[in-house]
C-alpha cells in the first residue's frame, strides 16, 4: 500500500470519472458547435448559457421506460450495450495523457498519467477497437427487427472496412516512432526544429494523420460516414430498439470512442503533452487543448458535410483509402531507410 | 508459479475438446469453431515451449498458425454458405452423396 | 498462480460450454471469452504480441466472420424433436462415442505431455520484445513470411469465388 499503488487506484477513477465527464461536455458542445454553424442559439435555457443541458439529458434518458421487443433475444439485447460502453472505456485506459509527475513531491517515484503502461499499447488500442464491432452486431441482431438488423450488419461491414486503413495508418508512425508504447512515441516529439517547428508527427506524416483521421470518424460512426445510423434512411440503425440507459450506453460508447481517437491522435501526430510556454509536469493542460481541438474538428464535419451514401463509403474505404495508406506506408518506410 | 506441465495439460485439455466437438457436433458451423479450438490448444502449446526454451520461434510459428488459421476459416465459412445455398441444411449428414 | 486457474478455468468452461450449446450465437460469443482467457494466458508466459495479436486476429477478425456467416444463413436447429428431449450427452451414438474419445485423448496427451524430464519450471526473465520478434521474423522466416501473405491472397479470392452466387 505505498502511496504510489493508492495514486495508481486514485488514477484510474479519476479518468473513469473524466470520460464521463467528457461524454457529457461533448453533448453540449456538439449542440452549441452546430447551432453556431447553423446561425441559431442552441441550448440556452438550462443553467448560464444551457450548460446544465446534458444533466437534463441524463435526467431525460434515466427516467424513461425501458422497453424490450418481445422476440429479442434478452441476453445478448443486455449484453450488447455492456460490451460497446466497456470496449469504449477500456481503449482509453493505455493512452497516456500527460508526463510523469510526482505532484509536487508527495509520492516517492514519478507517477505515470496512464493507467496501465503496456509496452505495445498501440496495438492494444487496435485490438479493442476490433472488439467493439461485437456491439453494434449483437445489438442489431438480438433486436429481432429489419431496421436493425440492417444497421447493425452494414455499421459493422463497415467498421471492420476501416479497421485496415486504420491499422495501416497507426503502422506508419510506428515506423517513425520506432516505438509501440505510446509514452515513448510521445516523448520523441520533444523539442523542435531550427527552435521553430514542433517536432510532431504531423509534420513527417501528413498524409498518415489524415487517413488516421478519416478511418477513425468512420470507426466511431461519425458523419459523414455515419449511414448505419441515418435518421432518414435507417429510422435509427442498430440502436432503433433500444431505449432508456442502454440507448444512453450506446450514446456514451460513440462519444468516449470520439475522445480515445482523438486523444491517441494528439500522443501520437501532435505531441501529446508537449508544448511550448508551459512546464512539463502541466503538459495535461496542452492535451486538452489538442483533443478539444480535434474534437471539435470532428463536430464540425458532422455539420457541415452531407452523408455519404453505404456504397459510396465501402468503395471509399476499400478503393481509396487503403491503397492510398499501403502507399503512405511504402513511402514512410523508404524514407526511413534512406536516411537512417 | 505455473510450470510448463500445466500449460500442457491445459493445451491437452483444450485440444480433447476440440476433437470431442468436431465428433459430436452435427452442425457445420460448430465443427469449424471446434477445429478453431484445437488450433489455440496448439497455439499455447508453441508459446509454453518457446518461453520454457527462451527463444522467439515459439511465438513466431504462433503468428504463422493464425495466419492459416484466419485463411482456413474464411474459404471453410465460404465453402458451409455455397453448402448451404444446394441443401438448405447445416447437418453434414445431409450431404452424403457426391452428386447435388 | 490464482490468475493461471482462473483464465484456465474460463478457457476450459468456455470449451465446453462451446461444444455444448445448440445456439450457434452463443457458441461463437463463447469462444470468443475462450479466446480472451487464453490471451490473458500469453501474457502470464511473457508473449504481449502474441496475446494481442490473438485478440486481433481470431476474436476480432475470424469470429466476425463466423458470426456473420451464422446471422446471414440463420439455420433451423440441428436436432429432431425425440432428440431435443434428452440432454446431449445421454443420447446414443456418436455423441456418446465421441466424448469417450475425447477423455481418452485428454488422458493420453496429458500423460504423454507431461512424463520425463524435469519439472519444467520456467527460466527466469526472459521477455522476448516485439523488435526481436520482427527482426526473426524478416530475416530467418523471411521465405515463409511471403509465402504466407499469397496464402491469404488465395485464400480471399478462394472465398469469393467459392461463395459467389451465379447470377441467372
Amino acid at each position: 500500500m505505498t502511496p504510489l499503488f493508492i495514486a495508481q487506484i486514485v488514477l484510474t477513477l479519476f479518468v473513469f470519472v473524466m470520460l464521463l465527464g467528457s461524454a457529457a461536455v461533448m453533448v453540449y458542445v456538439e449542440r452549441k458547435v452546430a447551432a453556431m454553424l447553423q446561425q441559431r442559439l442552441g441550448p440556452y435555457l438550462v443553467g448560464p448559457k444551457g450548460m446544465l443541458q446534458p444533466l437534463a439529458d441524463v435526467v431525460k434518458l434515466m427516467f424513461k421506460e425501458e422497453l424490450r421487443p418481445k422476440a429479442a433475444d434478452a441476453l445478448l439485447f443486455a449484453l450488447a450495450p455492456i460490451i460497446a460502453a466497456t470496449c469504449a472505456f477500456a481503449a482509453f485506459a493505455v493512452v497516456p495523457f500527460g508526463a510523469a509527475t510526482t505532484f509536487f513531491g508527495l509520492l516517492d517515484e514519478p507517477l505515470r498519467l496512464q493507467v496501465a503502461d503496456v509496452n505495445v499499447a498501440v496495438l492494444v488500442i487496435f485490438a479493442i477497437a476490433s472488439m467493439s464491432v461485437y456491439g453494434i452486431v449483437l445489438a442489431g441482431w438480438s433486436s429481432n427487427s429489419k431496421y436493425s438488423l440492417l444497421g447493425g450488419l452494414r455499421s459493422s461491414a463497415q467498421m471492420i472496412s476501416y479497421e485496415l486503413s486504420y491499422g495501416l495508418a497507426l503502422a506508419s508512425v510506428l515506423l517513425i516512432g520506432n516505438s509501440l508504447s505510446l509514452s515513448d512515441i510521445v516523448n520523441r516529439q520533444a523539442g523542435t526544429w531550427l527552435g521553430v517547428l514542433p517536432r510532431w508527427f504531423i509534420f513527417v506524416q501528413p498524409l498518415g494523420f489524415i487517413i488516421y483521421m478519416l478511418a477513425g470518424i468512420a470507426e466511431t460512426n461519425r458523419a459523414p460516414f455515419d449511414f448505419p445510423e441515418a435518421e432518414q434512411e435507417l429510422v435509427a440503425g442498430y440502436h432503433t430498439e433500444y431505449s432508456s440507459m442502454s440507448f444512453a450506453m450506446f450514446f456514451l460508447a460513440e462519444y468516449i470512442n470520439m475522445v480515445t481517437v482523438s486523444a491517441v491522435a494528439t500522443d501520437l501526430f501532435l505531441g501529446g503533452w508537449h508544448g511550448p510556454f508551459l512546464p512539463e509536469s502541466l503538459g495535461w493542460i496542452w492535451f486538452l487543448v489538442k483533443t478539444g481541438a480535434i474534437l471539435f474538428f470532428y463536430v464540425w464535419m458532422r455539420w457541415t458535410l452531407p452523408r455519404y451514401r453505404y456504397d459510396q463509403l465501402m468503395t471509399f474505404g476499400w478503393k481509396v483509402l487503403l491503397p492510398l495508406a499501403v502507399v503512405n506506408l511504402l513511402a514512410t518506410a523508404a524514407a526511413v531507410l534512406y536516411f537512417q | 508459479m505455473p510450470t510448463l506441465n500445466h500449460y500442457l495439460l491445459l493445451s491437452a485439455v483444450l485440444f480433447a475438446i476440440g476433437t470431442a466437438g468436431v465428433f459430436v457436433r452435427r452442425n457445420v458451423i460448430t465443427i469449424l469453431l471446434s477445429i478453431e479450438i484445437m488450433l489455440n490448444a496448439v497455439n499455447l502449446t508453441f508459446v509454453a515451449f518457446g518461453r520454457a526454451m527462451g527463444s522467439a520461434d515459439g511465438q513466431i510459428i504462433v503468428f504463422f498458425v493464425m495466419t492459416v488459421a484466419a485463411a482456413e476459416a474464411a474459404v471453410g465459412l465460404a465453402i458451409v454458405i455455397a453448402l448451404f445455398r444446394h441443401r438448405e441444411s447445416l447437418n453434414p449428414d445431409m450431404f452424403t452423396q457426391l452428386k447435388w | 498462480m490464482i490468475i493461471f486457474y482462473v483464465f484456465a478455468a474460463v478457457a476450459v468452461g468456455a470449451s465446453l460450454l462451446v461444444i455444448a450449446q445448440r445456439n450457434p450465437i452463443y457458441s461463437v460469443l463463447l469462444l470468443i471469452a475462450s479466446f480472451g482467457a487464453l490471451s490473458g494466458l500469453y501474457v502470464m508466459l511473457d508473449a504481449p504480441f502474441v496475446a494481442v495479436i490473438q485478440i486481433v486476429i481470431y476474436a476480432g477478425a475470424i469470429m466476425v466472420l463466423f458470426l456473420f456467416v451464422v446471422m446471414l444463413l440463420n439455420a433451423p436447429h440441428e436436432e429432431t424433436e425425440a432428440d431435443e428431449r434428452r440432454h446431449i450427452l445421454l443420447r446414443s451414438g456418436p455423441l456418446r462415442f465421441g466424448a469417450f474419445l475425447a477423455v481418452v485423448l485428454a488422458c493420453e496427451l496429458g500423460w504423454a505431455l507431461t512424463r520425463g524430464g524435469e519439472s519444467g519450471v520456467f527460466a527466469g526473465g526472459s521477455t522476448t520484445s516485439v523488435a526481436a520478434i520482427g527482426r526473426s521474423l524478416f530475416t530467418d522466416y523471411a521465405f515463409a513470411f511471403e509465402v504466407t501473405s499469397v496464402l491469404i491472397l488465395v485464400a480471399m479470392v478462394g472465398a469469393v469465388v467459392l461463395a459467389h452466387r451465379e447470377r441467372a
